[in-house]
């Protein structure tokens, strides 16, 4: 076994490889960039080195940075956790060249598997089953329109190095191949460098349901099983689970020594994950499984495999890297129970998942009912510059229903403060009848995603608790001032305050009295608002927690302020508040007006109309590139162009103008 | 610390009737602060409101910090004055925090006859500064006044502590490092224009405030100049052109948000100058007070069982519990602020008043900040103890309370008679703060002994002519003098005067003291030098 290994790789995951080393007593290097001096990862580690600048490119994908840093500290191997450099070949033939182990799959294999086309080819040969589809050289429009109409619409335009949803477009209407194929092949460009594209059929009611499997140097493979994870957004998994619902003993073995097959055909070492798509329609069917591609890595979503098998899978992987045969084999393999995970991420559910970022000023995990596996601690900040998840829970349990329960609870007992985060949406998922009763596709969300963002109006019990949490009361009880101990105090009348808060697009003006002691009145400072005067008696406030009761029923809110903002976490649901500055003078808005301003940070990839153009409402008018996502920006209504006020590839930042329309009448 | 133990049970009777007869006095109290918190009269209020202006008393809780106290002072001033309608003499005065900061908040009321100036409201005004003055608390003026109530010109104009005095104090304050601070959000005319000039930082509400020295219709009338306010005075004229004022605000809740940055750029933090010890609650709740006071000022009882009330804890150390023990002298703590506690338990007597004047010099040596319980009817009389030479020991304590420099709170638990106000520091002696209970009365003497030696002399002096004065007379005699004494020792007369700094429901003692004590020992106390004691 080594005895040091470098983790070429930042967030949960290098957090995640630490937690397996540091039970086998081997030492880490981590890396890190400009970015993430502070970071978890850096401060788990043993030893850490600098490779560079915050963007990727300059540090996490610079090969020849993150070698010299094993060499420099004598590290024997390179852990590559997933994304980055996980699946470069180029890189695994330096990390080699340099006399150093790489923890997973040789370059051939990863090569083998890195062009869709040609990895879909190689199954074929070797009796796997494959999607009908053009895995050509020809990449012109026409030719691959064509091949598209024979396929049969609907279709999908992949990248061919491409892998987690970038690059690929699905195309249900033949006049939308064009626009479609452009945007696949700048994104796989982008992401990949390598603008070539597949087109494939489209699998109606499709379940995205993938085979873990791992190999040794000693030609020996085994299948750890499925994992479903057909909850996707735009191609994204949002919560996976093992095993699949509605899996039948044959179509586990079925699809397990298809994997197997297609791992050893590529000679496979290390762990990883071969994905079907699967024709649902009429069940589970031996016969309606199609192989998509293979992942010659570690998957985010390893660890719903580890809890069904008990095994620690970052542990095989060093083990079959130092030169062992696998620990396992296949019969020895079982299922135990059931397990979820969910991904939490900055975004913002309720405007179109776009990524958020912020400080988060707190961060609070159920650990003692989920595993966490997570990259950041409270104070830490989202950039733009990475992923943006925060972490991912997984739960476990004897039965599907009892894991699902606990990971609703999980989510609704997650605190994360500062920035957006799609804990409630998850939640909502959760609780999604389809989902729960085990009825998955890949289309689910994309279905019911208006019922899953459905926001409940924020309760006016809700709202008085944040106007009392304004006041702080009770907060400094024990102080040695009286004007600090006493509170809200006055001699002959009741104390009041107005508190001024705005939730979503609500604004509330409230008048909080305190009648006596601890006994406050909450109502409307304009008697027309519709809120209902509520009677709360505060038990107590101590370390951001209000203690309150409401008529006989006595409940605990987290309140959280940071700056400008306040967060209650009342009953597993967090509610926003903002708390104007009465400092601050109404900033000019720009909605369904003339000007066009970035909704988020990022680069400015095209602009695609000049000064004097005429528009429509709707016609696309910047492409922005952020979080590696590209993001159209259309025109709010019909009209003239009057000024552009950024150039392609110029970096803006949140809400910057970007574009301005003539003004209205002329 | 010795933790005293109260002799009363709270299922008593007399408790009960205590504490009913005592909640009767508080409910009337409490009915004219609800009265006198709405302000001027409904059209005047409404009209304010209707310009886009806030009430002063919203203006002043928004001005404060979301959890502070507000240590109202005056607010039953004019009460029942100048035709009964002049709701706390047309002005706010209190203590609060502002951006963390002890402040004396001055609001005028400008829904109370435009805010003018009555000579109480002089009064509240120059008291109020007297406070800052003395425990070093920048001022907030609330400008929204018509200036000096003309009627009433003389008593408001000419004098040394009369309207002037208010501009002399803002520039005697800044002179000592105290901020003057003003937000002009209604008119400040002719004189009140000099609270805003004279201030250290100045903010205007555009549309709402004016400065100048003279209105239109005086221009008009001076020199034929047609100008509107806005024009003359408002706050885009003084923040661009004059520089009369600082900041320009949008509305009043802008303008109080600019006073409160103003504040928060003080560089100066307020901080407690004493020996503190962690805050305990009494042993005895504070509610009980009202079941420990009998009905009858006459009727004596344990003043312990008041201080049991008040302290942490219900620990008291006293002083020479055994000598002089009329008059109750100990050290407390009131969240867990050191005091020093003398306490009335009966008349004045020369050794009471020899202690009283020992424990005074003892506080004043460890700069203890001195509380007094007065309930007194004064020093005994009679020849025994004017031979004894009750008049000089007397005038020890009246010299040691007189030049002490330690903060003194008094606080006028029952009655307050003859020369016993002063040698348990009466208003004349400046305490800090002086505050009153419903049930209190303030007189030279009593109205019965008041009645009775007017009585004597009128019947000596028919008497001496031969003439009789039958009982019924002499009753008749009596009973406008009592009604008068009744009337003007009353609590509301006296607050309306601005005798004291406010009346207090007993059972919230304990919490006017400490913020008054919070206040009074954010200054060092500074040492003392006593006046000479007539041995």
């Amino acid at each position: 076994m080594f005895r040091k290994i470098l983790i070429a790789n930042r967030g949960e995951i290098a957090c995640r490889v630490m937690r397996t080393t540091r039970r086998l007593g081997i030492s880490t290097v981590a890396v890190f960039s400009d970015a993430d001096k502070s970071a978890l990862h850096v401060e788990m580690a043993d030893e850490a080195v600098h490779i560079g600048g915050a963007a990727a490119a300059e540090s996490y994908l610079d090969g020849k940075r993150i070698i010299a840093a094993a060499l420099t500290t004598g590290a024997e191997a390179i852990h590559p956790g997933y994304g980055f450099l996980s699946e470069n070949p180029d890189f695994v033939e330096a990390v080699e060249k340099a006399g150093l182990t790489f923890i997973g799959p040789s370059a051939s294999a990863i090569r083998a598997m890195g062009l869709k086309d040609a990895a879909k080819a190689l199954m074929e040969k070797a009796d796997v089953p494959v999607v009908p589809g053009y895995h050509g050289e020809a990449q012109e429009l026409v030719v691959l329109a064509g091949k598209a109409n024979e396929i049969g619409f609907p279709v999908l335009i992949k990248a061919r190095a491409g892998g987690g949803g970038k690059g690929m477009r699905l195309v249900e209407d033949p006049k939308d191949f064009g626009e479609a194929l452009s945007a696949a092949k700048r994104e796989g460009k982008a992401s990949f460098g390598d603008d070539r594209v597949l087109v494939e059929k489209f699998v109606a009611s499709p379940r995205h349901i993938e085979i873990q499997v791992f190999g040794d140097g000693f030609g020996n493979a085994v299948y750890l099983f499925e994992r479903d994870c057909s909850l996707q957004r735009r191609h994204q998994k949002v919560i996976e689970e093992a095993p699949a619902p509605g899996m039948t003993e044959e179509m586990r073995q079925a699809m397990g020594e298809a994997a197997v097959k297609a791992a050893k055909a590529i000679g496979y070492s290390g762990a990883g994950t071969v994905e079907f798509i699967v024709d649902g329609t009429d069940g589970l069917r031996p016969d309606r499984f199609y192989f998509m591609e293979m992942n010659t890595r570690l998957q985010v979503e390893h660890p719903v495999t580890e809890m069904i098998t008990g095994l620690d899978l970052v542990e095989w992987q060093l083990r079959v890297a130092a030169g062992e045969p696998l620990p396992l084999q296949q019969d020895d393999l079982t299922i135990d129970g059931w397990a979820f995970e969910a991904r939490i991420y900055a975004e913002d559910a309720q405007k179109g998942f776009l990524p958020a970022t912020g400080t988060l000023s707190h961060l609070l995990f159920p650990e003692d009912i989920a595993r966490v596996d997570s990259g950041v601690r409270a104070g830490d900040t989202i950039t733009p510059f990475y992923d943006p998840m925060i972490a991912k829970l997984i739960v476990h349990g004897p039965d599907r229903d009892t894991a699902l329960n606990r990971m609703e609870t999980a989510l609704m007992r997650t605190e994360a403060v500062g920035t957006t985060t799609n804990t409630a949406f998850l939640a909502a998922l959760c609780r999604q009848a389809d989902f729960a009763a085990g009825n998955v596709d890949t289309g689910l969300i994309e279905r019911e995603l208006d019922d899953l963002n459905t926001v409940d109006p924020v309760p006016d019990g809700v709202i008085a608790v944040a106007a009392l949490a304004c006041l702080g009361p009770g907060s400094d009880a024990g102080a040695p001032d009286p004007f600090d101990a006493l509170g809200l105090w006055s001699h002959w009348t009741s104390p009041k305050r107005v508190v001024h808060l705005i939730s979503g697009e609500d604004e509330h003006e409230l008048a909080v009295a305190r009648l006596a002691g601890d006994t406050w009145r909450i109502s409307a400072y304009h008697g027309d608002s519709g809120f209902e005067t509520q009677t709360i008696e505060l038990i107590s406030n101590r370390d951001g927690s209000l203690r309150v009761a409401s008529g006989e029923v006595v409940s605990t809110v987290r309140c959280i302020r940071d700056a400008d903002r306040l967060t209650l976490i009342s009953n597993g649901t967090a509610y926003g508040f903002r708390l104007p500055d009465a400092l601050v003078g109404d900033v000019e808005t720009a909605e369904g007006g003339d000007r066009l301003v970035a909704p988020m940070p990022g680069v400015v990839k095209m602009v695609k109309v000049a000064a004097g153009d005429r528009v429509e409402t709707n016609a696309p008018l910047i492409v922005m590139e952020a979080m590696k996502m590209e993001l159209t920006l259309s025109a709010p209504r019909d009209g003239i162009v009057a000024e552009i006020t950024v150039a392609e590839g110029e970096q803006v930042s949140d809400g910057a103008l970007l574009l301005a329309l003539e003004p209205q009448g002329d | 610390m010795a933790v005293l133990s109260s002799q009363i049970a709270p299922s008593s009777q007399s408790f009960k009737d205590n504490a009913d007869h005592m909640r009767g006095l508080i409910d009337r109290i409490g009915d004219v602060a609800a009265s006198v918190e709405l302000g001027g009269p409904e059209h005047a209020r409404e009209r304010h409101l209707s310009r886009g202006k806030l009430l002063p008393r919203e203006r002043v809780r928004r001005l404060l910090d979301n959890n502070s106290p507000f240590l109202e002072i005056g607010q039953f001033a004019a009460h029942d004055m100048y035709g009964g309608d002049i709701a706390s003499a047309g002005v706010i005065t209190g203590i609060g925090r502002v951006s963390g900061r002890d402040v004396m908040i001055v609001c005028n009321d400008a829904t109370v006859k435009g805010g003018t100036y009555y000579p109480m409201t002089v009064k509240k005004h120059l008291r109020a500064q007297e406070i800052a003055r003395q425990n070093n608390l920048p001022c907030i003026y609330l400008v929204d006044s018509g200036g000096a109530n003309l009627p009433n010109q003389d008593e408001v104009f000419p004098d040394r502590e009369h309207f002037g005095r208010i501009f002399f104090n803002q520039a005697n304050m800044s002179a000592k490092g105290l901020s003057q601070i003003a937000v002009v959000m209604g008119s400040c005319t002719a004189g009140g224009a000099y609270v805003p000039a004279m201030s250290d930082e100045t903010i205007i509400v555009r549309d709402q405030g004016t400065i100048f020295l003279a209105g239109p219709p005086l221009v008009k009338a001076a020199t034929g100049e047609v100008v509107s306010a806005e024009d003359l005075g408002g706050g885009d004229v003084h923040t661009r052109l004059s520089g009369v004022a600082d900041h320009l605000a949008n509305d009043d809740a802008h303008a109080l948000a600019l006073a409160r940055r103003a504040v928060a750029n003080l560089n100066d933090r307020s901080v407690l100058h004493a020996d503190l010890q962690a805050p305990e609650e009494p042993l005895y709740d504070p509610e009980e007070i009202i079941g420990a006071i009998p009905t009858d000022l006459r009727t004596p009882y344990d003043i312990r069982e008041v201080i049991a009330r008040i302290v942490d804890g219900s620990r008291f150390d006293e002083f020479k519990a055994r000598y002089g023990n009329t008059l109750v002298c100990g050290f407390a703590h009131v969240h867990g602020m050191p005091v020093g506690i003398i306490a009335n338990n009966g008349v004045l007597f020369s050794e009471s008043s020899v202690k009283g004047a020992h424990f005074v010099e003892l506080c004043s040596q460890r700069k203890v900040p001195l509380v007094f319980l007065q309930n007194i009817t004064g020093f005994m009389v009679g020849q025994k103890y004017e031979a004894g030479g009750i008049a000089k020991d007397g005038a020890k304590l009246v010299t040691a309370v007189a030049t002490t420099a330690v903060p003194k709170i008094t606080f006028i638990i029952g009655g307050s008679f003859g020369a016993g106000n002063y040698g348990m520091c009466g208003r004349a002696y400046s305490p800090r703060f002086l505050w009153t209970w419903p049930n209190s009365r303030v007189s030279v003497m009593g109205g019965e002994q008041a009645a009775g030696v007017l009585a004597t002399v009128k019947r000596e002096g028919i008497e001496r002519k031969g003439g009789g004065w039958s009982e019924g007379e002499e009753a008749d005699f009596k009973r406008p003098i009592l009604e008068q004494f009744e009337a003007q020792g009353h609590p509301l007369y006296a607050s309306a005067r601005l005798w004291d700094d406010g009346i207090v429901d007993p059972r919230k003692t304990r919490d006017v003291l400490a913020l008054s004590l919070a206040v009074a020992l954010k200054t060092p106390v500074a040492d003392t030098r006593f006046g000479l004691f007539r041995m």
